[in-house]
């Protein structure tokens, strides 16, 4: 009986096998690298908004404080948007006439509210809330980033919850003094570690068990 | 589940009743005569039944059906997780309004109105948008407690179903046009003084609303206001009246009675100031410390009630028989004359029963039933009198409602005068006498004798269907009003949120009619009180009064009553035959509440059926008609007749079959319509509750009836309810926990956690106080975006509520004592669920809770198989509403609405623990006791249920789990539930014990 395969056919069966493990092993490389990479994330991706809003022209170079225009950061869940008067209070006398801030002055004429696209979005599934954090430590700039230094808002850190746990398991690397909650770029005066030790019974910071229990976060 | 079993072999049941020693708790009557199938659901987490899609499907192809779309949807559902997170917008407001902070509820006091009695409420508001109702603590009505119909309120708002357009012959019109329609004939009745003008109204309770009619009553001197309750306090209006000469309101007061007797009220359950009563009452049943002792009732009535179930002593009897008791009773206390038959039984209840009352003096209660003749009414009355208990325990006032007419009598002038001709405009505000009136009086047709017919309603209904104009209402928190509660208190009523569907309130079409004809609602109220107000400065008694909900001291005064004559004996019913008892149904009341799913799906007290009625008959009467649970029987009475199926009721009065109204709608909406039996059909005039001379006839055909009853069954031979007597528990107080096995804490293969540091969550559940109402299981549904699932999928045990409330038997099947075990999750320390699960989605917290993680839940359904408490809900099907926009609103925005193939359960309304957690750590303090209510906790009328802080001796939890009178459910499987239960006790009177 003549053989069927040319004998070459024993490499190309040895390929194919190391073939299908590679092929395999690059699957799940890529489908990781999609679902923790930046496009599934969107971090670090500018949003476009209807107004090209800069919080780096609001906050870094005018110095408004985040709690002017985000309210309810100290008291709820929601840091809070702005309503169109709060823009309109400063916007009636300054740049007044500028066509970019149309549609806030559309706003307020009209009653229809700004639709903002919403840039930290968590899934519905988790019940973040902003108060307890800022009114134990954690400050603005240790989730949202350098948002002085954002002309449009983005992303500055995934939000995954790989990434939440990192500050729940380990408290002390995020804390610091109540009364720099909203400084950007702050440095920590000494050795951050021994700062958020004292710092975490300083603000009754409950156990990591506590911190990492499901319900913390869901429900 | 007729289907399920074999025939009910009643005497094997006895049999097994009297072959136990001692006693033994039961909760159907397939348990008691154990058959095999009983053994099987008991067994089993679902009923058999519950696999494959449509009843007639072979079990075992189903199955295979289901796994295989299962592992085809496991495929797809894997896929669905990978796209990215869709964008979403997020719309700030113009101007933010004052005190709302974005992510913080406010609550506002507002009221609900049924039948002429107003409760106060508290309504949640998010953003604007009400989702959830609490009781009113400040009002005297609630005390913070709220009942089941006022917790379903915010479905009723937010029904797709609701009336949306203003119509005029079915073409769609404008407020303007019809103002201009109505102001025109007004016009023109101006000339003839109204004589043309008739406005029908359901009860009215509102001052505000009552001093508009009587404005119009002005104006239009010959117009006619009439007033139609079709389960309204017909009989005690007329009782008053006769009894005092003018119409009395009467109320009580449970805190100061030792003894009491209910003639057939179910004054636990329903009636005006129900939940004020229901807390007065367990609190004189709360034996815990220093408490040893308790009040003592005595019930006679047909059918068991949430009010029958906490009765020492409970009489079986029909509604008619009642009468005779009274009488019988009346004589052994010296009071009233002859009257009622001599049935030997009774004399002995009657002389057991005045013995215990005239011991308790001044400390007694008797209470008639709102569906018993004047005469009960009469002899209630006379025996309090006699009694001394006028003033201290039962008071008397001027009446609540605002017109209080005999409306059988009303109604029955504005039918002649439409058979007459002589009505050109008649205004039906709300209720829908369409359904509801009296069957031989013929509305439907009648009604169309008058020439113009405006309907005000939420839902076009039976009644809308008949008037040329239908005019959309508003819900009550829609719109502004006021209303007088039980003991007369003004409640105010204040909107939550605009009209939705533009619809108008009651008082702005009755302001249509008088010269100021263009009036808002609030100005209307507030221009009311305002007149009303005697000091100086009302803004800010208005304003005190808004925020407070109810007007400060406006109770209405005790008055000194005297009675003028005796009572008088009603006719005699036809006894041959089988009695018919017709009675507002616990959860859709006269039928208005038919299309709401939250109460059509909400398990009856006792019963615990749902999405229906039934012929609710006594086992001995359906033995000797050879009829059993879902045979379907013909009713006929007066000439009429009714095809319903049988319940077969332990506890039942023999010889008459309950009849609960509402049912069998045939416009109510697509939850409603078609849902039931209608026993509108039979019920006359003459006998608006209760009557001989119904004849039953077994036809062929069977029904299936949707009961919990049988579902989730836990073997009550494991001390499910460990309960006794008062006398032996004040004597042994470990008697009641003999014979149940409670293995020591360490005996067990988990690890062990340290739960001593910081918050250790625990309940307990006082079956003693719990009256069984499900006012809980309501609650628990609002707070938790808890899905409606549909008959369909309750009869295959795929209910989602997450609270149930068992009702267990002890005694004979004739007349058993009832204790109703509310069965959240127990929140097991060493939880069997937790073991099982292969991803993690159900793990422990650091506090001691059982947390349930939706987002990680793959659907396996190993917990639930293996919770031996069956308190784990699965989402079979995509039962949440993602789609409605109105019930998108409904939703509570702190907690996760659940999709498909996920498991769910009791949480302890962890989002309530963690916002009071996080308000407690911002201020540096720890949670105070009582800080966190959980949703059935709050709204629990007897404060059966107790959460809080294991860890804090001092709190109430913490000493109510030390009391001897606790215990854990199933305890001999050591799994330590957080959630205990109180044992219930009762005090029976050694007399009739014997």
């Amino acid at each position: 009986m003549p053989q069927i395969f040319h004998y070459s056919a024993n490499y190309w069966a040895k390929a194919s096998i190391a073939g299908v493990v590679f092929l395999l092993g690059f699957v799940g490389w890529a489908g990781y690298e999609i679902d923790r990479g930046h496009y599934e994330t969107r971090k670090d991706e500018a949003r476009e908004q209807p107004i090209p809003f800069s919080h780096a022209h609001h906050v870094g170079a005018l110095g408004i404080d985040c709690r002017y225009c985000h309210t309810s950061v100290e008291d709820s869940s929601f840091a809070g948007i702005p309503p169109t008067k709060t823009c309109i209070n400063c916007h009636s006398q300054i740049w007044n006439t500028s066509p970019t801030l149309e549609p806030v002055r559309a706003s307020y004429r009209t009653g229809e509210s700004i639709q903002w696209t919403r840039v930290h979005d968590l899934p519905d599934f988790v019940y973040f809330n902003h108060s307890i954090h800022v009114n134990k430590g954690v400050g603005c700039e240790s989730c949202h980033g350098r948002v002085d230094k954002m002309p449009l808002m983005w992303k500055a850190n995934t939000l995954e919850m790989s990434w939440c746990l990192d500050c729940h398991r380990n408290a002390q690397r995020a804390l610091r003094p109540l009364d720099q909650i909203t400084t950007m770029g702050y440095v920590p005066n000494g050795d951050q570690e021994e700062i958020g030790r004292q710092l975490m019974v300083q603000y009754h910071t409950p156990s990591v068990r506590v911190l990492t229990s499901c319900s913390t976060c869901h429900r | 589940m007729s289907e399920l079993r074999k025939k009910l072999d009643l005497a094997a049941a006895r049999e097994r009743l009297e072959a136990t020693r001692g006693k033994e708790y039961w909760r159907s009557l397939d348990e008691l005569a154990s058959t095999p199938e009983f053994q099987d659901l008991l067994e089993r987490e679902f009923p058999r039944q519950a696999v494959g899609w449509a009843p007639d499907e072979n079990a075992g192809e189903g199955r295979r059906n289901f796994l295989k779309l299962m592992g085809a949807s496991l495929a797809l559902g894997g896929l669905a997780a990978c796209t990215r997170q869709p964008t979403e917008l997020i719309t700030p407001y113009i101007q933010q309004p004052e005190d709302l902070i974005p992510g913080r509820p406010l609550f506002y006091a507002t009221q609900t109105t049924l039948s002429g009695v107003s409760t106060g409420i508290l309504a949640e508001s998010h953003e604007g948008r009400p989702t959830k109702i609490e009781g009113n603590p400040e009002h005297p009505g609630s005390l913070g407690a709220c009942d089941p119909f006022s917790q379903a309120s915010v479905l009723q708002l937010y029904d797709p179903d609701r009336a949306r357009a203003l119509t005029f012959n079915g073409e769609v019109a404008t407020w303007a046009g019809f103002y201009s329609n109505l102001r025109g004939l007004l016009a023109d009745q101006q000339t003839r003084q109204g004589a043309g003008i008739r406005i029908l109204t359901e009860t009215i309770n509102s001052p505000s609303t009552a001093d508009l009619l009587n404005t119009i009553k002005t104006q239009f001197p010959q117009s006619k206001w009439h007033q139609w309750e079709p389960a309204g306090a017909h009989s005690a209006r007329a009782a008053s009246t006769q009894a005092f000469g003018s119409a009395v309101a009467t109320h009580y007061n449970f805190l100061n009675a030792n003894v009491v007797m209910s003639l057939d009220s179910d004054f636990l359950g329903s009636g005006p100031g129900w939940l004020r009563y229901a807390r007065e009452f367990s609190a004189k049943r709360r034996v815990v410390g220093d408490q040893k002792a308790m009040n003592r009732l005595y019930v006679a009535e047909a059918n068991p009630t949430a009010t029958g179930s906490k009765a020492d002593h409970r009489f079986p009897m029909r509604a008619s028989d009642v009468e005779a008791f009274a009488f019988a009773l009346a004589s052994e206390l010296g009071v009233g004359g002859a009257g009622g038959g001599s049935n030997p039984e009774f004399s002995r209840w009657a002389t057991a029963v005045a013995r215990d009352l005239q011991t308790n003096k001044g400390a007694s209660i008797i209470i008639a039933g709102e569906q018993q003749p004047p005469s009960v009414h009469a002899l209630a009355h006379a025996i309090n009198a006699a009694l001394g208990n006028v003033g201290k325990t039962v008071f008397y006032t001027d009446p609540v409602e605002s017109n209080p007419v005999d409306q059988l009598a009303s109604f029955n002038e504005l039918l002649s005068d439409l058979d007459s001709g002589s009505i050109e405009l008649l205004l039906i505000i709300g209720g829908n006498p369409v359904f509801n009136a009296p069957v031989e009086w013929n509305i439907a047709q009648r009604l169309r004798k008058a020439k113009l017919r405006m309907h005000l309603s939420m839902f076009e209904d039976e009644t809308s269907e008949v008037c040329q104009w239908r005019l959309p209402e508003t819900h009550a928190l829609e719109s502004w009003g006021d209303g007088r509660a039980y003991d007369g208190t003004v409640t105010l009523q204040q909107p939550l949120i605009e009209p939705l569907y533009g619809g108008r309130a009651a008082n702005e079409i009755l302001a249509m009619f008088t010269d100021v004809p263009l009036r808002g609602s609030m100005d209307i109220v507030k221009g009311y009180w305002a007149g009303q107000h005697k000091g100086t400065d009302f803004e800010s008694f208005w304003r005190r009064s808004v925020h407070d909900g109810v007007l400060a001291n406006s109770a209405l005064p005790v008055k000194t009553v005297s009675a003028k004559g005796g009572a008088q004996p009603s006719p005699a019913v036809d006894s041959g035959k089988f009695e018919v008892i017709f009675r507002p149904d616990p959860a859709i009341y006269d039928g208005r509440f038919a299309n709401n799913g939250w109460l059509q799906e909400f398990p009856r007290p006792v019963t615990k059926y749902t999405w229906d009625n039934a012929a609710i008959i006594s086992p001995v009467s359906a033995k000797k008609l050879d009829i059993d649970t879902g045979d379907m029987v013909k009713l006929s009475y007066g000439g009429r007749s009714l095809n319903a199926p049988v319940w077969v009721q332990p506890g039942h009065a023999d010889n008459c079959v309950t009849l609960h109204l509402g049912y069998g709608r045939t416009k109510a909406g697509h939850t409603g319509t078609g849902v039931g039996f209608n026993p509108y059909g039979l019920r006359q005039s003459k006998a608006l509750w209760h009557d001989g001379g119904l004849d039953i006839q077994k036809i062929s055909g069977s029904y299936i009836l949707a009961a919990l009853q049988v579902q989730h069954q836990l073997d009550t031979r494991r001390g499910v309810i460990q309960g006794g007597t008062l006398a032996e528990y004040i004597k042994n107080p470990d008697s009641i926990h003999e014979g149940f096995e409670n293995p020591p804490h360490n005996l067990t293969l988990y690890g062990d956690w340290d739960y001593s540091k910081g918050y250790a969550w625990g309940m307990t559940i006082d079956v003693n106080a719990c009256t069984g109402c499900g006012a809980c299981i309501v609650a628990c549904q609002a707070e938790n975006n808890i899905a409606v699932v549909g008959k369909d999928q309750v009869y295959r045990g795929r209910l989602m509520q997450w609270l149930r409330v068992d009702s267990y038997y002890t005694g004979s099947v004739e007349n058993p004592h009832i204790d109703n075990q509310p069965v959240p999750c127990q929140q097991c320390e060493d939880a069997p669920c937790e073991l099982v699960c292969p991803v993690q989605a159900t793990s422990h917290s650091a506090e001691g809770l059982n947390d349930m993680v939706y987002n990680r839940c793959v659907g396996t359904r190993y917990c639930s198989n293996n919770c031996p408490y069956k308190v784990r809900r699965f989402n079979f099907y995509l039962y949440s509403d993602y789609e409605t926009p109105s019930l998108k609103l409904l939703n509570n925005p702190d907690v996760s609405v659940r999709s498909r193939g996920v498991m769910e359960k009791c949480t302890y309304c962890v989002q309530r623990i963690n916002h009071a957690k996080i308000d407690a750590e911002k201020q540096n303090r720890g949670v105070r006791d009582g800080e966190i209510q959980t949703a059935c906790q709050a709204t629990c009328p007897t404060e059966a249920i107790i959460f809080g802080n294991i860890n804090d001796p001092k709190s109430r939890v913490s000493q109510l789990k030390a009391d001897k009178r606790n215990y854990s459910l199933l305890a001999d499987l050591n799994t330590r539930p957080r959630t205990t239960y109180l044992g219930p006790l009762r005090n029976p009177n050694p007399e009739l014990e014997a």
